[in-house]
């Protein structure tokens, strides 16, 4: 900056010289100039008031009344959900709500209102008392599902009661007793605690959001966005003017890979019990059916749901919210058997030939492993039918022969351990225990006498059923574990684990597990059916031991878990069924379950076949008919 | 204070008349925000008040020739806070202006720097030493203010960059710049006008377009301005009443509290109550350049000056706009318009024509 400097006014201290007083007369002309100007100014702005408050106040006043501009929400549909053949398993519905707007809402319109609508006056009157405290353009619902009488009423009255406002809003329509509910979920307004995640921070509040299963988990794709009208409206809320329109976008539906006729006869099949069923293809990984019990009904959620209903879900002992499918974290079993043995043959470990001799039990690490299956003992067995019969004491053997690494190697190829990455929320991993396992967790080495609990599908490991669905499909069909999905999509877009497995040893497990189902003395009988070759295994896996639950009484609560695990047909499956039948007892009973599931799905392939059999015959019929000359009748 | 200056002197016809104002703008606040979110504007505004007195306060006692000292400085550090704005500042309303600096405290950097501007071309002029303003000296100076100027027409924020430029003229006028310089700019100024009309930003454009006709575009930019006059001229002559304005009430119009303040009071108390708030202001603005006259040397003179430019052109703007003879700024009425920065800044500005009142019988 390059300022003169030596001027004596700007002395830190104060001058004593005189004042320079006749300085500022220089600009006095100039400053009364700035006065005049001043007062020009100021007579302008009060001519502009005058012009507007005093020269013609009424046109003004009448546009005050007249111009009100208001925004209009144009609803965006939700997607739609729907079966794989394109059946529709969830919809919306249109909902009329009715509310009160206070600026106009006048005491004397409030009896003929509730007479109109059949609402109680006391109630209503109540209602409006109790927000009087609050601003006024906090708005109060009187009425919630208009019926269509309501809403002439509505439409017919609006000029003597300006106060109504009605609001649509769609609602998701669920199928009904629960069904599905744990796999569809259900939708909400997104919470305070929500908005400030980073993953919603697209979502305004008073939006309706996924909250639980695939609504949740595909919210992006079904959810629309809420298109605008922008309306004058005079102060009666007469609609003068539409000034701008931004249109509503459409969710997009979704098409699940779930098949409606396989996903009742699973859901009827487990009425009064609980547990859960999965059934997949495992060619692709698709889910053709995923059952959870006890369940909700997600109709009860649609808009807001209760207290008094949530919290009577909450305090459900038996978690009716969770999806046993995918949540539920159990000891498998027997069900395990057939791993073990694949894990035999592919380490080299032992051959087909290798037979052990079964007599009630076996004494290993300083232990008696009793067989719980045959207390008397199964005499000497091969591996076939070590299966067949689900001898413990063939696979206590084989598995102390395996070791805990070869053991947990295999349950981790199959997938144990780790959850599938299926397009659900929530999933569990269940646990693969192994020597590593144990160091990190419990800091002490795995005791050799630790393992065989663990070949018999007990101890520490535990799964869930859709990992076993899974890993036993992987293996039905030679070695490729398809990742699970809900939502269908083209077969290279699906994850896959591969392992090379020898095609004999497959074929070995595959014609045990067909035994078990087809030969006498299988523990899985229950599970045949006629001219469909069903193999599976069974499960039963104890919740505590023997010792505790006699003395206790053993009641229903304290029965073994049942499982059963099933694939068909033999030779390239196309279908495995998984039935988790809590407090069942023994494997058997959830067998029942899983024969119920593949008949279900080989019965629609055969109506299937049959339907399109019968048109391609039609069509020739026809066909050779017109091939002939014109006016000939077709051959009957 | 120092001993030899008396509380006699402080101005306080001054003082009164902008208490006034204040009461009344904490009224016309309470009215405006109460079925809103910003139900706690009015006390808010008292708290701001009370911190304006002890800012003012605190003007008054230094001495304004030592102030002046530090010129160079002050002018560095606005321009340095000003380009920090540019890359920290928050967001509202569609510009940075604001700093926050901490407990929830946001300044907004151009008010302040409008003293600063003060300072700086009375200091100016006054070192001069003639009684014409030479045009290369105006040049430099304009130069000057055009930094702060430009900073803060970045923001964006044209409304209080022209303040600093309304301080400028009016001061430059004040020491002399000669008619055929006045023409010369006049001229250069109409060329220039329609080369400045493409560097002006798209609503910047708008706001000039909807001033000239605001049924043009109803309910983009012509809304503010239509909404102002209906509620202006639905306020007849003797107002609705306070709280019972309903444009303001039921919130068509916009800022109520803040840069359209006017035009509520406008609608609640009618032709009778802005002749009177109007006179209350004139009277304000013309007590300030009494101050002047009396001032002991010529910097007190353009301080003062450079404070009443300020308010005039304030008041004209603001008021101008509630009326539809100005297009929309967004500039605060001073002493009403809700904003602790705002209202620091003109109590501030009022201490320093006090400082050189208080000061003009000192030798």
């Amino acid at each position: 900056m390059t300022l003169p400097s030596a001027d004596p006014n700007l002395e830190p201290r104060l001058s004593d010289k005189p004042p320079l007083r006749d300085d500022t007369r220089f600009a006095a002309g100039k400053i009364a100039v700035f006065q005049y100007a001043t007062v020009i100014i100021f007579l302008f702005l009060m001519s502009g008031f005058w012009r507007l408050q005093v020269q013609n106040p009424e046109f003004y006043g009448e546009r005050a009344q007249q111009n009100s501009i208001k925004s209009v929400p144009i609803p965006g549909p939700r997607g739609r959900i729907l079966d794989r053949d394109g059946r529709v398993i969830v919809d919306n519905h249109s909902s009329f709500s009715l509310l009160l707007a206070r600026e106009s809402a006048k005491e004397e319109h409030l009896r003929p209102i509730a007479q109109g609508l059949d609402l109680d006056y006391n109630d209503l009157a109540a209602r409006v008392r109790r927000v009087r405290s609050q601003p006024k353009y906090v708005t109060v619902t009187i009425k919630d599902e208009l019926s269509p009488a309501d809403l002439a009423f509505v439409a017919a009255h609006l000029d003597f009661f300006p106060e109504l406002v009605l609001i649509q809003t769609p609602r998701r329509l669920y199928p009904k007793n629960g069904m599905m509910a744990h796999v569809i979920g259900y939708t909400g307004e997104i919470s305070e605690d929500e908005l400030d995640l980073p993953d919603f921070a697209k979502y305004n509040q008073g939006d309706v959001v996924g909250k639980f299963g695939i609504e949740k988990q595909y919210n992006d794709t079904l959810m629309g966005v809420d298109g605008q009208r922008q309306v004058v409206v005079d102060n009666r809320g007469t609609v003068r003017q539409t000034l701008a329109i931004k249109k509503a976008v459409e969710g997009k539906d979704l098409q699940l890979t779930i098949d409606l006729d396989v996903q009742t006869v699973a859901e009827l099949a487990m009425q009064g019990k609980n547990g859960s069923v999965v059934a997949l293809d495992p060619r692709s990984g698709e889910v053709l059916a995923m059952v959870s019990r006890p369940t909700f009904d997600p109709n009860k959620f649609a808009v807001r749901i209760k207290s008094k209903d949530w919290k009577e879900i909450l305090d459900n002992p038996e978690h009716p919210m969770l999806n046993r499918a995918i949540q539920a974290e159990l000891a498998p079993g027997s069900t395990f058997k057939p791993i073990v043995a694949l894990a035999g043959l592919s380490t080299g470990t032992v051959d087909d030939k290798w037979t052990t001799h079964c007599s009630g039990g076996v004494a290993l690490y300083g232990r008696y492993q009793h067989c719980w299956v045959s207390p008397k003992g199964h005499g000497t067995l091969s591996m076939h039918n070590g299966i067949v019969h689900s001898c413990d004491v063939f696979f206590y053997t084989l598995g102390s022969k395996l070791g805990i690494d070869n053991l947990s190697f295999y349950g981790d190829l199959v997938g144990f351990g780790q959850t599938t990455g299926i397009d659900l929320p929530h999933e569990r991993s269940g646990l693969m225990p192994s020597e590593k396992w144990k160091l990190r967790y419990y800091r002490t080495k795995w005791y050799a006498g630790e393992t065989p609990s663990v070949a018999i599908g007990q101890g520490a490991l535990t799964v869930t059923p859709l990992q076993l669905a899974r890993a036993i499909g992987g293996i039905a069909v030679g070695g490729k574990w398809y990742q699970p999905h809900m939502v269908k999509k083209p077969l290279d877009q699906v994850k896959m684990a591969e392992w090379a497995l020898n095609p004999e040893h497959v074929k070995t497990v595959v014609d045990g597990m067909y035994g078990v189902v087809n030969e006498g003395g299988g523990t899985g009988v229950r599970a045949a059916l006629p001219h469909i070759e069903v193999c599976g295994k069974t499960g039963t896996s104890q919740l505590a031991s023997n010792d505790y639950v006699k003395p206790a009484g053993g009641g229903e609560d304290m029965r073994d878990n049942a499982w059963f695990v099933g694939f068909a047909p033999r030779d390239n499956p196309e279908i495995v069924v998984v039935t988790l039948f809590e407090h069942g007892g023994h494997g058997q009973f959830a067998a029942a379950i899983v024969r119920d599931v593949l008949k279900a799905h080989f019965d629609k392939k055969d109506r299937v076949t049959q339907l399109q059999q019968n048109q391609t015959r039609t069509v020739a019929a026809l066909g050779l008919g017109l091939a002939g000359t014109a006016g000939v009748a077709p051959p009957q | 204070m120092a001993k030899y200056l008396s509380p006699r002197d402080i101005d306080w016809t001054v003082l009164l008349i902008v208490l006034l104002i204040c009461g009344v703008g904490v009224l016309q606040i309470y009215s405006a925000t109460r079925d809103t979110d910003y139900t706690s504007a009015w006390w808010k505004q008292i708290v701001y008040v009370a911190g304006g007195l002890f800012l003012m306060w605190l003007m008054m006692a230094i001495d304004y020739h030592s102030m002046l000292h530090y010129v160079p400085a002050l002018y560095i550090g606005s321009v340095a806070a000003l380009v920090i704005t540019y890359f920290i500042g928050e967001k509202a309303y569609g510009s940075k202006r604001w700093i926050p600096v901490g407990f929830g405290v946001h300044l907004q950097v151009s008010e302040f720097v409008k003293l600063v501007i003060i300072l700086l071309v009375a200091r100016y002029l006054t070192e001069l030493r003639t009684d014409e303003l030479e045009i290369r000296e105006m040049l430099k100076l304009a130069g000057l203010v055009l930094v702060p100027t430009a900073l803060v027409m970045k923001q964006p924020d044209l409304g209080t960059s022209l303040t600093y430029l309304a301080i400028l003229i009016v001061c430059a006028f004040l020491a002399g710049l000669r008619w055929k310089y006045v023409a010369a700019i006049a001229v250069v100024t109409v060329v220039v006008l329609p080369i400045g009309w493409q560097f002006l930003n798209e609503y910047q454009k708008g706001r000039i377009v909807s001033f000239m006709d605001p049924e043009s575009d109803p309910q983009g930019k012509g809304y503010q301005l239509i909404q102002s006059q209906i509620a202006v001229g639905s306020g007849g002559m003797f107002g609705k009443g306070v709280t019972k304005g309903t444009q303001t009430q039921l919130r068509f119009l916009p800022t109520a509290h803040k840069d359209f303040i006017f035009s509520a009071f406008a609608e609640e108390h009618g032709f009778v109550g802005v002749s009177i708030l109007l006179s209350l202001f004139f009277v304000l603005v013309m007590r300030i350049v009494q101050n002047a006259h009396t001032a002991p040397d010529r910097v007190g003179m353009y301080l003062c000056m450079g404070v009443a430019a300020l308010l005039l052109f304030h008041i004209l703007v603001n008021v101008g706009m509630v009326a539809g003879l100005m297009p929309v700024t967004g500039i605060p009425l001073p002493f009403m318009s809700f904003g602790g920065s705002s209202i620091w800044t003109f109590f501030l500005a009022l201490g320093l024509v006090n400082n050189v009142r208080l000061r003009r019988f000192v030798n």
